[in-house]
């Protein structure tokens, strides 16, 4: 098996807040990523998809229809958009990293195995920062050992 | 439940070291560790990577809250490392302070730490820009 990975950058604001909470209870857990007139990042993705390289091509996945179903799905929809406003699982689903690791491989799921004949999703990792970034392997988290 | 999150996050200090053993002859210890060895001692300008793995809290949408974890490494890792000679550290005393044994001190260091219920799953530490070193407990 071999692992291929895919980056893509797309660039957007957010902000961190509870509707349940108390303003107060939500600025004492979020700081100043609860400020309601948001903050941005550059953000990176990768898309690692698992699979054989074909015997005839060589390829694990064409990638050109892997970086087509990376922008149609996400970059296209989350690139200079406001998250919290504009990106609909974000209305109830707080823009965190690890929130966003979750929610866009939860967009390939749904899109890519038609697209990529034999390959599976195997990880997103998503940077906010150079220095903070989450890895998401999908609900049954194939690193888990028995899992 | 949407699975298990990893977040990682990077923290930087700068410390000076000499890799050297007592019991070594001084030509076994230039042999071993060449440069390292000078005995004035170098430094690094070293990158700790902090892999968490948890759940996704529903209502906070983190696996952990970065000001708490931040606060942890800073007073554990950066404080105690940062602009200091590794050797003079009590966590050196019997061991040489190579990047791989920093990754272990580490590990020690921070694995007991209150990350709520995330849990301490990998940690590296780049020496340089072109080498570093991956630790995830004795059992791995």
């Amino acid at each position: 098996m071999i692992l291929l990975t895919r980056k893509a950058d797309f660039s957007a604001a957010h902000y961190y807040w509870n509707e349940h909470w108390s303003p107060e209870e939500n600025v004492r857990v979020f700081g100043k990523c609860a400020n309601r007139n948001g903050h941005g990042h550059n953000y990176t993705l990768e898309v690692t998809v698992a699979g054989d390289a074909d015997p005839v091509t060589g390829f694990v996945v064409d990638l050109k229809k892997l970086k087509e179903v990376m922008h149609a799905e996400v970059v296209d929809v989350y690139d200079h958009r406001h998250l919290n406003l504009e990106v609909p699982e974000f209305r109830e689903r707080i823009p965190t990293t690890e929130n966003l690791a979750i929610s866009i491989w939860e967009r390939l799921e749904r899109a890519l195995p038609e697209r990529l004949a034999g390959a599976k999703l195997h990880r997103v990792r998503v940077y906010e920062t150079d220095d903070l970034f989450a890895d998401y392997y999908g609900p049954g988290d194939p690193t888990e050992v028995g899992g | 439940m949407s699975g298990t999150v990893y977040l990682s996050r990077r923290y930087r200090f700068s410390s000076s070291h000499r890799l050297h053993v007592d019991s070594y002859s001084d030509e076994q210890n230039r042999e071993t560790f060449g440069k390292c060895n000078n005995p004035h001692g170098h430094g690094h300008n070293y990158v700790l990577e902090v892999t968490l793995r948890g759940p996704v809290d529903p209502e906070t949408g983190m696996v952990v809250n970065l000001v708490d974890l931040d606060a942890i490494v800073q007073e554990r890792i950066v404080e105690r490392f940062g602009l200091r000679n590794l050797n003079c550290d009590a966590e050196f005393a019997t061991t040489v302070p190579t990047t791989e044994n920093l990754c272990i001190a580490a590990w020690r260091i921070l694995e007991d730490g209150h990350f709520g219920s995330a849990r301490l799953e990998h940690l590296r530490i780049e020496e340089t820009a072109n080498n570093y070193f991956d630790y995830a407990g004795k059992d791995n």
